[in-house]
């Protein structure tokens, strides 16, 4: 047996024999001791009763990110995060069990309500549930339909997927159950040593999905359909691996444009997506965390990796986000063209109100011959927050006829906040076509004042302004989202005139 | 009752006052015109009426319907019907012209707690008004006021004005930037909205477009003051003689 490969076993004996004699009690409980070690990697890798090989990754990342230093190049600021003060694992808690609609937080439900979810999706949403025996009320029956309803469409669902032999599951089971797609995918996208937050995620990730689609395979459903009802609570350290196989398409969307609360602060989540020969995938996002309060105390930092590979010539990967939540987002979903005539896109909203502050954009490297990318980005800015976009553009010596077109635009609500954007561009050979326009602009008084005379309110001319600034982003996402996502741009814009 | 009432306004803007104790009284029926050279707070007080922000009215008074109209905001004052055709309409990228009309429309209704229009009957609504001004079912599918031509821009005014049905309209400098046919096609769209309940307030700088709106009275303004009120002939008069007489008495 060849060293390497001995000392390889005998880690995983290790491990195996921490686990079986050193846990014992600690998996009872539902929490990983405060802090992180190796001993709280191990604590979560058991948890999910990972094979060796698995926690072997996750050590390896954790030993990595040891070595590493929080960045400070995003034009965020906050208080300096104590690593050794977090909880890195928790059972997913059941939301406090309510036993009808009445008992929602009315704020909540004034929410949702603007929104246009109907009251026995906000039900499931909000985790209402009959009570044990009785006589359920009026209201009451709503819940229990919904719930019974949920479940019936979620097993509706699995079996169509099953049927197109697509695989969808959350991605503790896959290590399980499908550890040789896993193992040949998990950190091919974003490596375990990409950077200090993916590389934490790579330690301690909780729990996420994975998607596969194999050859000729179309997607028999919007993956959405099933995540908004399902996929809740995926914790903070959120995985996410996305397989498209020759010729296959897929779309994702994570997320909901439902109010989101959660007590843990940090959020560090990894998406990778994989496209190989003549594969699409199409990832939208509507990311709505508690944004915090007033004076901006509480809210959710959201550090984000996500990437895309489009790895099979001729394949395609969008991503559509819309950000309306968070105190801190730092985000820069990518793809790597490396394919030939492979096709990136990004289109986003990102919108900061209060105290938020947005750092996010794309990075478009150009590997292939004849590579194309989009990058389309509205920035919105409203109370004293701050919304910057950061992007990188790069074409390789060898990526010949790369072409790619930006338009980044700003939009100010008020003058106490600012909109920056930070475009970087290499191209490595001269044929490469690089286009770049960028806007920034106020909504003007003489605007306002056009719409108020037409009778609409300051709000509602706000919000239509701005939904007509976003248009052209809007329309990537999938229908239903679409027309929920303009409503809830309106609602996160609230107070931010007059 | 008078529909509308100005009386003794007197207006600032940043601390220099435009007008100057101004009054002026409209009653239901009547078209007046409002006349004076560039800088003599016409569209002063147009805004003013509408409820722009950033005046600030130091005395005196106007009434709608014997309303205090200062006290409202701008979208009360359009469901009151209280209607401004801009002498600028601004243009609104990604805003589709019909679903602006729509949303103002619906806005309006609201407020006056009348119910909403349904699809059907609005845009039924819509193409009647539209054919009649000439303007393409194409025009309203585009961003509002985006890439249109002076002459769409005033016309889409006009549709707007058609819709809303409002009580006063106050039309500021419709005939700026027009050629001779598209001023005649947007006069016809005005005068087609001439009703015994509704009364016309047209400011303009030229007595050229008086000879399609006919007044009942016309009004000189000057430096902030209404200098000289008359019948339609006093627009002739001032064709013939300009506003240098008037500076002085200013
Ligand atoms: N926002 C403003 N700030 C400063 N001065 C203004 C403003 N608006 C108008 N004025 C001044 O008020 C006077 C009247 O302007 P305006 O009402 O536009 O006249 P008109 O429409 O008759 O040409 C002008 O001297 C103009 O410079
Ligand atoms: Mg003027």
């Amino acid at each position: 047996m060849p060293a390497v490969q001995e000392t390889v076993e005998r880690v995983k004996r290790i491990d195996v024999d921490q686990y079986r004699y050193g846990f014992e009690t600690l998996i009872e409980s539902d929490k990983a001791p405060k802090g992180l070690s190796e001993d709280t990697v191990r604590f979560i890798s058991a948890k999910k009763s990972e094979p060796a090989w698995m926690l072997e990754w996750r050590l390896e990342a954790y030993r990595r990110w040891l070595t590493m230093t929080e960045p400070t190049w995003a034009r965020v600021n906050y208080p300096k995060i104590d690593y050794q003060d977090i909880y890195y694992y928790a059972a997913p808690k059941p939301k406090k069990t309510l036993s009808s609609i009445d008992e929602i937080d009315p704020e909540i439900l004034k929410t949702y309500e603007k929104l246009g979810i109907p009251l026995r999706e906000v039900a499931i949403l909000e985790g209402v549930e009959p009570p044990p025996g009785g006589e359920p009320s009026a209201n009451r029956k709503i819940a229990v339909d919904a719930v019974f309803d949920s479940v019936s469409v979620a097993t509706t669902f699995q079996k169509e997927l099953k049927a197109a032999g697509v695989i969808f599951m959350p991605i503790s089971e896959a290590i399980r159950e499908h550890p040789e797609l896993v193992k040949k995918y998990l950190g091919s996208v974003v490596p375990t040593s990409d950077n200090y937050f993916a590389t934490l995620n790579s330690a301690v990730f909780s729990d996420g999905s994975f998607v596969y689609v194999p050859p000729g395979v179309r997607c028999p459903m919007e993956l959405s359909t099933y995540f908004r009802i399902n996929e809740r609570n995926t914790g903070q350290f959120e995985r996410t691996l996305i397989i498209a196989d020759k010729g296959s398409y897929v779309s994702y969307l994570e997320g909901c444009t439902a109010p989101q609360r959660d007590e843990n602060q940090l959020h560090a989540a990894v998406v990778e997506l994989v496209a190989l020969d003549d594969a699409e995938i199409k990832y939208s996002t509507v990311q709505n965390w508690y944004p915090g309060n007033s004076e901006g105390l509480g809210g959710i930092y959201n550090f984000v990796t996500k990437r895309g590979d489009c790895r099979g010539n001729h394949s395609k990967i969008s991503w559509t986000q819309v950000e309306t939540g968070s105190a801190i987002t730092w985000k820069y979903p990518s793809c790597i063209l490396r394919g030939d005539n492979s096709r990136g896109e990004f289109y986003s909203i990102a919108i900061s109100n209060g105290h938020q502050q947005v750092d996010s954009g794309t990075k478009m490297l150009h590997l292939g011959k004849n590579t194309s990318s989009r990058i389309i980005s509205k920035g919105i800015a409203a109370g004293v927050s701050q919304n910057t976009y950061r992007g990188l553009v790069t074409a390789h010596r060898k990526a010949t006829g790369a072409r790619n077109y930006t338009a980044c635009d700003s939009l100010l609500i008020g003058d106490k906040c600012g909109a920056h954007t930070v475009p970087y561009v290499e191209a490595k050979n001269s044929s490469a076509t690089f286009e770049h326009e960028a806007t920034t602009s106020k909504i003007s008084e003489d605007v306002l004042f056009y719409c108020t005379q037409r009778g609409l309110s300051q709000e509602e001319a706000v919000g239509l302004v701005v939904n007509g600034f976003v248009k052209d982003v809007l329309q990537q996402l999938p229908m239903e989202f679409a027309v929920e996502a303009q409503k809830l741009i309106s609602i996160s814009l609230e107070g931010s005139v007059g | 009752m008078s529909l509308l009432e100005v009386k003794d306004l007197k207006v600032r803007v940043e601390e220099r006052e435009i007008l100057h104790g101004l009054t002026l009284t409209v009653n239901p029926g009547e078209v007046h015109a409002i006349m004076g050279p560039n800088g003599s707070g016409k569209s002063t007080l147009s805004h003013v009426i509408a409820g722009k922000p950033g005046y600030e009215v130091t005395d005196g008074q106007i009434l709608f319907r014997g309303e205090d109209l200062l006290e409202m905001d701008p979208d009360e004052r359009a469901a009151k019907g209280v209607f401004l055709a801009f002498q600028y309409p601004v243009e609104i990228p990604g805003v589709a012209t019909m679903n602006f009309l729509r949303t103002a429309l619906n806005a309006q209704r609201k407020a006056r707690g009348e119910s909403e229009f349904s699809t059907p009957d609005f845009l039924k609504k819509v193409r009647e008004v539209a054919k009649s001004l000439n303007i393409p079912q194409d025009m309203l599918k585009r961003g509002v006021n985006v890439g249109f031509s002076g002459g769409e821009k005033k016309r889409n005014e006009i549709l707007q004005m058609a819709l809303f049905e409002p009580a006063v309209c106050i039309l500021d400098e419709m005939d700026s930037g027009l050629d001779i046919d598209a001023l005649r096609i947007a006069a016809d769209g005005v005068n087609a909205l001439r009703s015994p309940d509704r009364a016309m307030v047209v400011i303009t700088h030229y007595q050229r477009l008086l000879n399609y709106i006919v007044p009942d009275f016309v009004h000189v303004m000057s430096k902030g003051r209404v200098v000289k009120s008359g019948g339609k002939d006093l627009a002739l008069e001032l064709e013939a003689s300009g506003y240098t007489q008037f500076e002085d008495a200013a």
